[in-house]
């Protein structure tokens, strides 16, 4: 799936490769029984495991191991029933053991694949290398004090799965796709809430350009970026720097980089020649992590249908476009909530419901869909009231603002008001004479030629009956009254 | 007094449950011998309000008839252990003024057992050294002493531990052997040393030097005391990922049940030069004891015995370069205050640590290091597990493994800290059962043509602890070994 840029002399192939952590779903951390919550008071979420104090050792939590593997199950990875922590070692002020626990030689989870869809609509596949567990760091605070750090420990220790993508992405289109998918994924599985704000999803991203066809070329890494607009900037930032660079007659140093958020670009953070040597080795403090089958095989049934194949099974089912499915999938309620809403009616209608009335109001409302008045029940009482013929298109929609508004059921409304569509043809006639009856000079420039009129006399029937006539029935009977 | 100071732990917990003794009388005996013998600096903080607290309580539980194995019974705890508030440094200036927040797994299930605790004992800084000289508190003294009379190395590095035992100011002590920690200084000291098999005590709560190797083990005068007091101390727990989940056995039953055909194996290997004639000498004793006492003794081999020393002194430092980063002074212990984290980083541990656990960091530092991690690190792995095959190919042979515990006797405070290999080779007998995990036993068997106490070593299949207990007492019983130092606070025996 590869783009070619043009630089000055000539095309550039990018590769982009992705490692993304991503803070497991668990209320405790990876291995001390402390709160892994966000949001509480500094230095609360904090044990003596967490705080490294002297002859404290970590303890797995098997609820992360879980969560770890679900992960693997959902991009169709391979599980390794035999893994190893080690332990990566560096001084930081917020890292209190001196080292990170994680893993190095032996992931919890090998090679997978995570399958994209751009905007024109065509898929592609990204290869997954591995995932990996580990320990968060805790923060530190340098705008506290004019010369001191504060550490915030809350963090420290909470479980981490780190997915490390192939470098098989070509553009920020594509990294973009990437990042979206993986977070629903996760969201759907409910193994990560993709929070990227509150940081419970950080990328960190490899650039590199080369010559089509050619090796790879040196890459840089930009670390923790924290929203799909500033990975997509920091792509395309890096591509224009790295090409230029080397059109200058420069070259790309193998470097950690900084996005800066207020201007767009990246910075060095640090080279090669700083770079840390982690000294990794297997953290002596815990056995190697086994399971068997059995315990996948758990997992495997507990596991929730996953966004593709919801998707599949709406345009081959359901008849939905690609593009209508795509919205639905994108997050697990919003499937749940179209699941609900159209079971026994019309896929179709619901689907054009949800998409165009209810999202529109919940987007003008600035709500999310989890706090929407509308339940699905109550929306899929709307498209009956539809589907049989109690109400039009047009007063659905008056219905559907008031349901909005106040939380009720379409029927009560279309009852307390009398909205119910008029479909006694007796009744509708004696309207359309009535019509006919006060327009006669209109009535004879139609059957003069004017055909154009037809749309008024609709529109006085329609006006007559307060909205309420059925408008198939009106078109055919006035059709008939006046070609007579 | 003297009477009190006589009793091994299993008599006077007899005497207890008969109230012929108090818990608090027996405190007395053993805090007026801390005071006589302080002149051999075992102790680093003695808790002797606690203790007498403890003391009392023990004594309550003897008059309801609900007293632990090892109520009223005074015990010393080497300063590696925390213990909650009450200053816990493992004799580091970077740990001084710690006081811990909790109770180590090993102490706490001695305090619930009814021990009472004397105090902290002297050893190497964090656990690293063979003579105690280490220690930013100084030398714990062998109460033994040369025939000119001058002060011997307790060993190390649980050098208090075994010195206040064999001085008589602790009934029992608590230590920790990584390389030989425990039965080394009990072979210096002429008590009874055992170190568990790895996994059978809990390392929670224990200032960790390596912690594959690290092992808590108890230091006492007979090895039936030994068996008393591990049985406390052992268990499965949770908080430590590598502890065992076995059952404890009663230990005590494997005391003088006899070794009736029990299959000892003597290590070719273990012949080194060097070694003291008196060693050599009393390895041959042991061994004519054993048969005699019904064993059948095999010659062995254990072929990667030399390799065990150097596998080691990779293993370890690298281990403790790593459980040693978090001593920053960002959290707790000693902090130099400096412009950048940097400079703070690089002073306060340059001031915080001796220059032996420096000497070790740098060690393990390098040995993980990018591109010398295969040719040391992961090497020394492999050979690891050769040793560890040695032993259990021996075991399909034999059942115990009778050694020397240290090619040496106590040797004098200054000698070997100038040359750190000479110190590091007073553990090649011992290190190879923390490699392979297994239980090992130090048991005072003999006197040096100068005096001094010298120890044999058992080693058996892990969680065989029984079977080491059988043949220790075995050893023992024949020995007929006299602890007399010249500078205990009484007679002994």
């Amino acid at each position: 799936m590869s783009t070619f840029v043009s630089g000055r002399t000539g095309e550039w192939e990018i590769v982009i490769g992705m490692e993304v952590h991503a803070q497991v779903v668990s209320n405790s951390k990876l291995f001390s029984g402390s709160s892994a919550i966000f949001g509480a008071s500094p230095n609360n979420h904090v044990s003596l495991v967490d705080a490294a104090m002297p002859g404290m050792l970590p303890v797995i939590n098997a609820q992360c191991v879980k969560q770890a593997v679900l992960t693997g199950l959902g991009l169709n990875a391979k599980i390794n029933k035999f893994s190893v922590f080690d332990r990566k070692n560096y001084f930081y002020a917020d890292l209190p053991q001196g080292y990170q626990i994680s893993q190095f030689k032996h992931p919890i989870v090998g090679e997978g694949e995570v399958q994209i869809e751009l905007s024109d609509g065509s898929t592609h596949k990204v290869g997954i290398e591995r995932l990996h567990l580990e320990q968060d760091a805790g923060k530190s605070l340098h705008d506290q004090h004019p010369s001191k750090s504060y550490i915030d420990l809350n963090r420290s220790g909470v479980a981490l799965m780190e997915i490390v993508s192939k470098p098989e992405m070509h553009s920020a289109d594509q990294a973009a796709a990437y990042i979206k998918k993986l977070r629903s994924i996760l969201r759907y599985l409910g193994t990560c809430d993709g929070n990227m704000e509150e940081g419970s999803l950080r990328a960190d991203v490899n650039v590199s350009v080369r010559r089509p066809g050619e090796a790879l070329g040196t890459r840089t890494e930009t670390k923790n970026l924290n929203s799909v607009k500033f990975i997509m900037q920091t792509i395309e930032f890096e591509v224009q720097r790295q090409i230029e660079l080397i059109e200058d007659g420069g070259e790309v140093m193998q470097e950690t980089r900084l996005f800066d958020t207020s201007t767009g670009m990246t910075r060095t953070m640090r080279g090669k020649e700083d770079a840390h040597d982690y000294r990794y080795f297997p953290d002596p403090d815990l056995l190697p992590l086994t399971f068997d089958d059995a315990f996948i095989d758990e997992l495997k049934i507990g596991m929730p249908e996953l966004p593709d194949e919801i998707k599949f099974r709406m345009v081959n089912e359901y008849g939905l476009s690609s593009y209508d499915a795509n919205v639905l999938t994108e997050e697990r309620e919003t499937a749940a909530f179209y699941e609900l809403a159209s079971d026994g009616r019309d896929r179709k209608i619901t689907a054009n419901w949800m998409s165009v009335e209810l999202f529109g109001a919940l987007n003008k409302a600035g709500i999310e869909l989890a706090q929407s008045p509308v339940s699905p029940n109550q929306l899929g009482g709307l498209i009956d009231l539809i589907s049989d013929g109690s109400i039009s298109g047009k007063i659905a929609k008056e219905v559907f603002s008031e349901m909005f508004e106040t939380g009720k059921d379409a029927k009560l409304i279309v009852d307390e008001k009398g909205l119910k569509q008029v479909s006694d043809e007796s009744a509708i006639v004696t309207m359309i004479d009535d019509v006919l009856a006060t327009n006669p000079d209109k009535v004879n420039e139609y059957r003069g030629g004017k055909e154009k009129l037809f749309g008024f006399f609709v529109g006085q029937v329609m006006k007559a009956s307060k909205g309420q006539a059925n408008p198939g029935m009106v078109n055919k009977l006035l059709k008939q009254k006046l070609d007579l | 007094m003297s009477e009190l100071l006589k009793m091994t732990a299993t008599q006077a917990r007899k005497s207890l449950l008969k109230r012929e003794i108090s818990s608090v009388e027996l405190l007395n005996a053993y805090q007026t011998a801390m005071e006589k013998t302080e002149a051999l600096n075992n102790y680093v903080t003695p808790t002797l309000e606690v203790a007498k607290e403890m003391a009392i309580k023990a004594d309550k539980t003897y008059a309801k008839g609900n007293a632990g194995l090892l109520a009223g019974l005074p015990i010393g705890v080497k300063d590696l252990f925390c213990t909650k508030d009450i200053e816990t440094t493992a004799c580091s200036a970077i740990l001084k003024g710690f006081f811990p927040p909790y109770e180590s797994t090993v102490t706490s299930n001695v305090w619930k057992s009814g021990g009472v605790m004397l105090g902290k004992l002297n050893c190497d800084e964090f656990a690293m050294g063979s003579s105690n000289e280490t220690s930013i508190f100084g030398p714990a003294i062998n109460p033994w002493s040369k025939i000119d009379g001058s002060d011997l190395s307790s060993g190390g590095s649980s050098g208090g531990s075994a010195s206040s035992v064999a001085a008589g100011a602790a009934l029992m002590s608590l230590g920790t052997d990584t390389g030989g920690s425990i039965r080394q200084p009990a072979a210096f000291c002429g008590v009874v040393g055992l170190k568990p098999t790895y996994g059978r005590c809990s390392r929670w709560g224990i200032v960790a030097f390596a912690s594959s190797l690290d092992q808590a083990g108890p230091f006492t005068r007979t090895v039936e005391d030994s068996a008393l007091i591990f049985s406390a101390m052992a268990g499965h727990d949770q908080k430590d990922s590598t502890s065992a989940s076995l059952e404890t056995p009663n230990f005590s039953e494997a005391v003088n049940s006899g070794i009736e055909g029990l299959r000892i194996g003597i290590p070719a290997e273990y012949y080194v030069d060097g070694m003291d004639t008196d060693i050599l000498n009393l390895w041959k004793k042991g061994r004519a004891w054993l048969e005699q006492a019904g064993a059948k003794v095999v010659d062995i081999s254990l072929p990667h015995t030399k390799y065990a020393l150097p596998c080691y002194y990779i293993i370890a430092p690298a281990e403790a370069s790593s459980n040693l980063a978090r001593y920053d002074g960002v959290k707790y212990g000693k902090r130099i205050e400096k412009e950048s984290l940097d400079a703070m980083y690089e002073a306060t541990r340059a001031d915080g640590f001796g220059e032996e656990v420096q000497r070790r960091i740098l060690i393990g530092t390098y040995a993980l290091s990018a591109g010398y991690y295969d040719a040391y690190y992961l090497k020394a792995q492999q050979v690891r597990r050769l040793i560890k095959e040695d032993f259990d190919k021996a075991f399909n042979d034999v059942d115990v493994i009778l050694t020397p515990t240290t090619p040496t006797a106590a040797f004098p405070i200054g000698a070997e800290i100038v040359d750190p290999i000479t110190m590091y080779l007073n553990d090649v007998f011992t290190v190879p059962a923390n490699l392979a995990g297994l239980p090992g036993i130090s048991v005072p068997a003999g006197l040096s043509e100068q005096g001094l106490p010298l120890g044999l070593q058992l080693l058996a299949p892990s969680f065989r602890e029984d079977r080491i207990f059988s043949a220790a007492s075995a050893i023992e019983k024949q020995a007929e070994f006299s602890l007399a130092p010249v500078r205990a606070a009484g007679d002994l025996q």
